[in-house]
């Protein structure tokens, strides 16, 4: 085979900028593994974008039944927003805890997060059943199958997120601070306040201007 | 106990659907009896199914896509062959089996022929181009082709097993909904179709992360090969486009299932935001699927035109704008709609405006070629044929994007032409070219160059005639979809296009003949060198097929289109490799995770689809616990040593350096 035919233009400086700077290799495993779990919660902002399109589309869509500011009850959602906001903080100091590699202050900053995870889990279940009992399902009308289904899909990915953290915790009880799981501790980490963020936009859109009368 | 499943759920009456089963059903277990008795099922478990290693998940996923476009395919045969004969009769497929197929047809061909097959290239080619040793997360990509493979098991299982969605290939409601499609049919679409989009999500996340990530020294973002780019650029849009599938299906799913009134025509439910909702997801899957065929047509071009390609920062241009650009049209899918002449009319001129770099790359390959010393290989040859075909295709797409000639063309034969004109001369043709390409790569050898010929001219004859007299049949009013017509002018054209269905057969069994002769012949189609076609990028560096470690050393790039790059400076310095220090290689072992996954996948999605509720816990729990399982492991990476990764390289380079000498001498 010959290969004589002509070179591409092999230098990494075609406009005379004077400044070339050489790409130094693939990064770290931990550089990695976070980016990655970023373009993953930034795929699933995307799909709770539909859910929020969705609620945008059909929150008028009543059919004769409630609207917003019949059936949200702020004091609830006040008392939620707390606890996620503070499960943050904790969350926050759990990562801390762990990048210093002290499983007392790891342990108690999880339990605290896990325990105002479950109270904005009950919170909002009790909500819902509530809803339901009074005859305001998510077959009422268009309207409450788009709250149910926005707010619904935030408590499934909390109640993922306990799971998580439960799981979390065990890895470290039997594991120790090893590199793999302080990985996935920050993902965990990532998560659950990106949650935290989405929890902003649906308190927001759904019960602050769904809820004015 | 089973839900909604009992003996009725088996069409017993329907001889083809059973036929067909009972014959997949056969091969299936005389391939499983003859992997058992011969022995080879501990080396398929161990180096195939649960192998992490990025080149083997790439050759199982066209594997999966060849085999799926064998099944699309047969559909495609029956209603060519039931439109030619249905004039003035019912032909010989009842109304609601023609349905159906041509759903499943659609259905296949798109998430189980055309994504597999692009991410099949992609997760052999790009970490090989970059110069790397893996992709991001070896597991997950496991994971992700398994979950892939289950919707296509669903899918089949549907042929059998109850019935497949008889709406299209996007169940559009109010017809999928509950009242109009009581059956399963839309459950096996709904659930297959999240089960394997949670796998493309995480085969897109993790390719999008390799690309930005995981790059060899110097491997500057303006020095990756066109493939790398047109893969970063796809794997983008999966990211952003693949949730909305996942969220419009579930919405569907919940109106199904628990009697949500997201799609519904009572209780205040809006069917448009469906149609906006899948076109916002279905149109950047378009261009997900053709982005990584322009890139192996830019690889293609390059290499057997001998230069480098023409234009390279235009390209890179193009292509991320044809990528932010896609998520911009997806009204024109139902300018019918009656959204007004404003939206219509902003709607047309942005999708006329994705031309404009589609026809920047037509022209930087014309210029490549422009001047080149060309070889028409196969490769080469498909790419050729995609860009005439291309062009015709994208004509007739700037066509239909103008909205009163679209009022005229909407959901007609004429649609149903321009489509396949774009993916077959597009996404196909580009598979194709990349499968002929990367083929010595992957296994070593070569691809016999004959058969391979004559795969291209009875396809591209072949597709011609089957798709221009679709056009024609367009053109006199015939809409999509139909099961039986009267109108006599139509006739003719449908029957020209069942004998072109016939030629682009033969394309198809020369392809297969193709892979059996070079096969047989594979010590005479040895590629030595790692290099078979002269090759330009990082994946010719190293052997063929190469070592699991890709690379003993992460190659430092220079410039642009590296490895020629390296050849020249070779030749100039005779390949004075002082023998270099080798180190030990961390790999990631193997892992049964992604089957076991997928295993617990398929028994919740048909639970799912049948109501059998203990089966969906049981499955939702198993797959928990393959993750936890997965994530106690200690050990999750292996050693190669030194010594064993300088043997091999030694071997390589042996074979180089006798490839330089003999270019030396000529």
């Amino acid at each position: 085979m010959s290969m004589t035919a002509t070179v591409g233009h092999a230098h990494a400086d075609p406009h005379h900028i004077g400044i070339v700077i050489e790409h130094p290799g693939p990064a770290s495993k931990r550089i990695v593994t976070a980016y990655g779990f970023w373009v993953f919660l930034l795929s699933d902002i995307v799909m709770f974008s539909c859910f929020f399109a969705a609620y945008a589309v059909l929150s008028g869509q009543t059919a004769g039944g409630p609207s917003g500011a019949e059936i949200f009850e702020q004091r609830n959602v006040a008392i939620e927003t707390v606890c996620l906001l503070l499960s943050s903080f904790t969350c926050g100091m759990a990562s801390i805890a762990a990048d210093v590699r002290n499983r007392f202050w790891f342990y108690l900053g999880m339990a605290v997060t896990c325990v105002l995870g479950l109270i904005f889990l009950v919170i909002e279940f009790r909500e819902f059943a509530d809803l339901v009992a009074r005859g305001y399902g998510p077959s009422r009308s268009a309207f409450l199958t788009s709250f149910f289904s926005l707010v619904g899909c935030h408590g499934l990915h909390v109640s993922a997120g306990v799971l998580w953290l439960l799981t979390m915790m065990a890895q470290v009880f039997a594991k120790g601070f090893r590199a793999d799981v302080l990985r996935r501790m920050m993902c965990f980490a990532l998560f659950w306040h990106a949650l935290d963020i989405i929890w902003v936009g649906v308190f927001s859109v759904v019960y602050l201007l769904g809820g004015a009368p | 106990m089973l839900g909604k499943l009992d003996w009725s759920a088996i069409p017993f009456d329907q001889p083809i659907p059973l036929v067909a089963g009972a014959v997949v059903l056969v091969a299936i277990l005389g391939v499983l009896f003859w992997v058992v008795v011969k022995g080879h099922l501990p080396y398929l478990w161990d180096e195939w199914i649960t192998s992490v290693d990025h080149k083997r998940i790439g050759v199982m996923y066209i594997l999966l896509a060849s085999v799926m476009l064998l099944r699309g395919g047969s559909d495609a045969i029956m209603m060519r062959i039931q439109q030619a004969v249905a004039y003035q009769s019912q032909g010989y497929l009842p109304p609601e089996h023609y349905n159906q197929i041509f759903s499943a047809h659609g259905t296949i061909m798109i998430f189980f022929v055309a994504m597999p097959f692009v991410i099949g290239l992609m997760n052999l080619v790009v970490p090989l181009q970059l110069g790397v040793r893996d992709v991001a997360f070896p597991t997950l990509n496991s994971v992700g082709f398994w979950l892939t493979a289950t919707g296509a098991l669903l899918v089949n299982i549907s042929l059998v097993v109850g019935e497949f969605a008889r709406t299209g290939w996007l169940a559009f409601p109010p017809l999928s909904g509950l009242s109009y499609s009581p059956g399963v049919g839309v459950d096996y679409y709904a659930w297959s179709l999240q089960i394997s989009g949670v796998g493309t999500l995480v085969a897109g996340i993790n390719l999008v992360t390799t690309v930005l990530k995981l790059r060899t020294k110097g491997m500057n973002y303006l020095r990756m090969p066109m493939f790398c780019w047109t893969t970063l650029a796809s794997n983008l849009l999966i990211v952003a486009a693949f949730p909305i599938l996942t969220a419009t299906l579930a919405m569907l799913l919940l109106d199904r299932y628990l009697g949500f009134h997201f799609f519904t025509n009572e209780a205040g439910g809006n069917v448009m935001m469906f149609m906006n909702l899948i076109w916002a997801w279905g149109h950047p899957e378009v261009y997900i699927l053709v982005l990584p065929a322009f890139g192996i047509f830019s690889e293609v071009v390059s290499t057997f035109s001998g230069k480098a390609l023409f234009g390279y920062r235009s390209m890179v241009l193009a292509t991320m704008a044809i990528c932010v650009v896609s998520f911009m049209v997806w009204l024109h899918h139902f300018f019918t709609m009656g959204a007004g002449p404003d939206v219509n009319a902003i709607f047309g001129i942005a999708s006329m405006i994705i031309a404009i770099p589609t026809g920047v790359k037509i022209y930087n390959w014309l210029f490549t070629m422009y001047g080149g010393r060309i070889r028409f290989a196969t490769p080469m040859l498909w790419s050729v044929g995609f860009m005439v075909t291309f062009i015709i295709g994208g004509l007739t797409g700037v066509l239909v994007a103008v909205p009163p000639a679209d009022f005229m063309l909407h959901n007609s034969m004429f649609l149903v032409a321009h489509f396949h004109n774009v993916i077959i001369g597009g996404v196909l043709f580009g598979a194709f070219a990349g499968f002929e390409y990367w083929f010595p790569k992957a296994f070593g050898f070569r691809l016999d160059e004959r058969w391979g010929k004559a795969a291209f001219w009875f396809t591209f004859t072949g597709f011609y005639v089957t798709f221009m007299p679709l056009y024609i049949a367009g053109m006199l009013g015939m809409t999509r979809r139909l099961q039986h017509y009267d109108v006599a002018a139509w006739r003719p054209w449908m029957i020209v296009a069942a004998f072109g269905m016939a030629v682009l057969s033969i394309g198809v069994i020369c392809q297969i003949m193709q892979l059996v002769v070079s096969i047989r012949n594979r010590e005479a189609l040895r590629d030595r060198t790692g290099d078979p076609w002269d090759g330009r990028s990082l994946e010719w560096a190293t052997s063929s097929p190469p070592p699991v470690f890709n690379f003993a050393f992460h190659p430092d790039v220079r410039g642009e289109d590296a490895y020629w790059d390296m050849k020249t400076r070779a030749q100039q310095q005779s390949f004075d490799h002082d023998v270099p220090g080798y180190q030990d290689i961390e790999m990631p072992r193997n892992s049964p995770t992604g089957f076991i996954c997928a295993f617990f996948a398929s028994i919740m999605g048909f639970a799912l689809i049948w109501h059998i509720w203990w089966m969906v816990i049981l499955g939702g729990i198993g797959a928990f616990a393959t993750f936890v399982v997965f994530a106690w492991r200690d050990h999750d990476e292996y050693v190669i040593p030194a010594e064993e990764v300088a043997r091999i390289d030694r071997i390589n380079l042996e074979e180089r350096r006798s490839l330089v000498s003999m270019a030396g001498a000529v």
